[in-house]
């Protein structure tokens, strides 16, 4: 499984972090800064793999944007990567060309489209197009219900 | 103004803010207002308040406040309200906290919702931070939804029953009915859940791994839909037909098919039919290969399907992609030493990625090449292992003296060679070796006795030329200390011929002594050379002498010592200068303070009968933090009939770092014929990640043992 995945940028800054396993409050934040560290100091044409106490990290970076993911011994790498570049197309799907402003100002919302994707840790939906269209019903409703007559 | 657009709002003025203090100023304002908001009875903010929250959580800043306001957002029967709360119960409540166990109440309303988004953020939220005790709850709901729901809802619920069963393994037994039943479906999310759960219980439970294995033929079927399928715009990924499906089924087929020869049997043609169809050109393809390639590694697979695989591997090195040459070594590291002979048809392909760019190939690329040394193929793989060692990265230097001195070790074609190769890793990196180095040295070069005069010529011109390198320079005198006779006599038949006078030679070891670059240990050799060859010399014994007396009063004690000692050889004692410093004879494994790998110790237990007892000890060695040690066995060479050998088992199996502590392992044997044995002993070990092995030989046993 997936233990968490961290998106930050290329000064170190956080822009999500989504946790698949309970761990303090504490030792997230050093886990953060230990993942940042050790990605943002990786040579530009390295291999996208790395290893941290028992577990495999598996990093891409898409434009401005580090994808960091942190899992289980036994997990496939490659198809690791496959995870971060389909959430990639996921988010560039609903925003339309995404750019990390995008991700900024609406975080919630690429909070809720990874919960379409993965759910606790595994990958929930193949589907590209399942995806996106249930995130898309999900905001009709989201919609519907801020309207002030609708209980 | 739409709330929203105030949410967008307080994000761009923090991010306008200049300084970190700023910042926090501007946090504080907001967190102020937003806890004003919480306290106020529902206004139609609540949603965007908590969100403004979680963006504030998310920069690092405290937001336990926000706790409770989850709770209620969630209790809401507002879709819109309801999602940020379930989003803040995710960032802000793991199981922890007090306040997660209020939300199992809102969570099983949710799951039996008419709306199935409503249900869905129930699903995911219990599946990612449900407690032990929410999932004990809400279980038999979770089942219930495996059986009776809509796909969009059965997926979620499947990964929903694999959370529940990692914080909860007995409940595996709850979800094992439907998991079974899920197998028919044709969706492929749910189809997915199905597999990632079923795999969790079969890992979980042996029974339930038995069980499954009736479902192989299914699986094999799903697979081979998939793989034979033709373009499905939905899940096709680069030419492959939904990727993270077949990688799991690969996965959990390598589980049922382990240890197990009728389900590995069933399973053969569909791996070779996968191994063989798979285009590799893309990530998505070369990552069902490698599943692929795990699984039959890892099965009882036919011989010709292993060699299939190792073959993909193979191509695998060969690959542009750097994340594929990386895989190919990780994998091929595994195999290596079942598959011996398969991997070591690549060794070529692998030795050449020892000159890869990147640091963890190049690491990669070591083990693997250490782990393929033998007789046959030492002298080439040594050359390539020390071109290697001329350039490596420096974190890698003193792992790759160690592998390739017990390379040497194992495998030396010759003597000359042998020492050639370990006289090449001092001077390219003598400062990386371990300690036992220069004692292993010294001891392979007494028993070389015809290469004494080779060698000596060897180290004195090594020496000349660079005394930087202590455990060279070490050497290097003890050398001409011992063999100082044959240096001066000129001739040689290995080298070239080279006059040394002894003015050079003792001109040599002087420089050593005064060098500031030389270790007080390294003087000790060099006056103890200097005094040897006293003996060896006809011409210059009273510059020997004053260069003694000189160093009777250093300050370092231990060379002041020495001096004094050989100045009273020199004295009082001179008939016995001969005697005592002529040349060492062969003797048994020596200790040294740098910590010998194996030290027979005294702890001879004198018992009636012909049994005796030899305590063998080892003591904790000083590098690294992580040393872990399992010694694994001693063997005889050539055991005579009449010699038993018992082991007992050693005393621990780690050995904590500097020297904090040792492991014993009690050797008896049975020697009733008192016949004269030698004995070699192997200690397997790890260190870090590294498998090591150190093999010395006991020639002599102490006379009163038999």
């Amino acid at each position: 499984m997936m233990h968490f995945l961290l998106l930050f940028s290329r000064q170190g800054k956080l822009r999500l972090q989504k946790w698949f396993t309970p761990i303090p409050e504490r030792e997230k934040k050093k886990i953060v800064r230990d993942m940042t560290t050790m990605v943002l100091g990786r040579k530009p044409r390295s291999c996208n793999f790395l290893h941290w106490k028992d577990l495999k990290i598996v990093y891409k970076k898409y434009a401005s944007l580090y994808f960091c993911c942190g899992l289980d011994a036994e997990e496939n790498e490659l198809l690791a990567l496959e995870v971060l570049h389909r959430y990639v197309e996921l988010l560039d799907k609903y925003f339309g060309n995404v750019c990390e402003l995008d991700i900024i100002f609406n975080f919630e919302k690429a909070y809720f489209i990874l919960d379409e994707f993965l759910l606790g840790g595994e990958v929930q939906e193949t589907s590209k197009q399942v995806v996106s269209r249930s995130i898309e019903a999900s905001d009709m409703l989201q919609e519907v219900s801020e309207r002030p007559c609708s209980r | 103004m739409s709330p929203s657009v105030r949410l967008q709002e307080m994000i761009r003025v923090i991010r306008g803010a200049r300084t970190q203090g700023e910042e926090r100023g501007v946090i504080q304002r907001e967190c102020a207002a937003i806890r004003a908001q919480f306290r106020q009875a529902d206004n139609g903010t609540r949603s965007h308040n908590l969100a403004k929250l979680l963006y504030v959580h998310m920069l690092g800043y405290p937001a336990h406040f926000g706790q409770m306001e989850c709770v209620r957002l969630i209790a809401s029967p507002r879709y819109n309200e309801k999602r940020v709360g379930y989003l803040g119960a995710m960032m802000l409540l793991d199981e922890k906290q007090d306040a997660s166990l209020l939300i199992t109440n809102s969570i099983k309303n949710d799951l039996s919702h008419s709306s199935q988004y409503v249900q869905s953020l129930a699903l995911c939220t219990l599946g990612c931070m449900g407690s032990a005790e929410m999932c004990r709850d809400l279980a038999p709901e979770i089942d219930r939804l495996l059986r009776a729901s809509n796909s969009y809802i059965k997926k979620k619920a499947a990964l929903c029953a694999v959370h529940i069963v990692r914080k909860v393994p007995e409940l595996g037994e709850l979800f094992t009915p439907a998991s079974r039943s899920l197998l028919s479906e044709k969706n492929h999310g749910v189809l997915h859940g199905a597999v990632v759960l079923i795999t969790e219980l079969c890992e979980r439970n042996p029974e339930t791994l038995e069980q499954f294995r009736k479902a192989v033929p299914e699986l094999v079927q799903i697979m081979k839909g998939l793989v034979m399928s033709g373009y499905s715009p939905e899940h096709n990924v680069a030419g492959i037909s939904d990727p993270f499906l077949q990688v799991r089924i690969l996965r959990l087929l390598r589980i049922l098919g382990r240890n197990n020869e009728t389900a590995s049997d069933a399973v053969n043609d569909l791996l070779a039919q996968v191994a063989t169809n798979t285009d590799s050109s893309k990530t998505a393809g070369s990552a069902v290969l490698y599943e692929t390639v795990l699984t039959v590694m890892d099965i009882k697979s036919e011989s010709g399907l292993r060699v299939l695989a190792v073959n993909i591997l193979g191509r695998f090195l060969l690959n542009n992609d750097r994340n594929i040459r990386y895989i190919s070594m990780t994998s091929l590291q595994k195999i290596v030493q079942t598959d011996h002979n398969a991997v070591q048809r690549h060794r070529g392909t692998i030795v050449d990625c020892l000159k890869d760019q990147d640091a963890s190939v190049k690491r990669r690329a070591l083990e693997l090449s250490l782990a393929l040394v033998s007789a046959v193929n030492i002298r080439s793989l040594m050359k390539e292992l020390l071109l290697f060692l001329s350039s490596c990265p420096p974190e890698l230097r003193a792992h790759t003296t160690s592998g390739i001195f017990n390379a040497a070790e194992r495998y030396a074609p010759s003597q000359r060679w042998h020492i050639d190769t370990i006289l090449h890793v001092l001077t390219t990196a003598g400062g990386d070796v371990r300690d036992e180095t220069v004692p292993n040295l010294i001891q392979l070069i007494t028993t070389a006795t015809e290469l004494h005069c080779y060698t000596v010529h060897k180290l004195y011109r090594a020496l000349i030329a660079d005394i930087s390198v202590q455990s060279l320079v070490q050497v290097a005198c003890w050398c001409i200390g011992e063999y100082g006779d044959l240096l001066l006599r000129g001739e040689c038949e290995e080298t070239e011929p080279v006059q040394v006078a002894e003015d050079d030679v003792l001109d040599a070891l002087e420089t050593v002594l005064q060098s500031h670059m030389s270790s007080p240990a390294t003087r000790g050799f060099a006056l103890t050379a200097t005094m040897k060859l006293s003996t060896r010399i006809t011409h210059n014994v009273d510059r020997i002498r004053s260069i003694v007396s000189i160093y009777g009063s250093c300050i370092d004690v231990e060379l002041q010592q020495r001096a004094v000692e050989y100045n009273a050889l020199f004295k009082k004692y001179d008939h016995m200068r001969y005697p005592a410093l002529s040349t060492t004879a062969l003797g048994p494994v020596s200790s040294t303070a740098g910590g010998d790998l194996l030290d027979l110790l005294g702890g001879l237990d004198v018992t009636p009968g012909e049994t005796r007892s030899y305590h063998v000890t080892r003591p904790g060695k000083t590098l690294g933090p992580n040393y872990r040690l399992f010694m694994t066995f001693v063997s005889h060479s050539h055991p005579p009939q009449s010699v038993q050998l018992q082991m007992k088992a050693p005393s621990g199996d780690v050995i904590p770092a500097h020297g904090l502590g040792q492991v014993t392992q009690t050797v008896l044997l049975n020697n009733p014929n008192k016949v004269s044995l030698k004995m070699r002993v192997r200690v397997c070990y790890t260190s870090q990640d590294f498998v090591c092995q150190d093999t010395v030989q006991i020639d002599s046993f102490p006379s009163p043992a038999w």
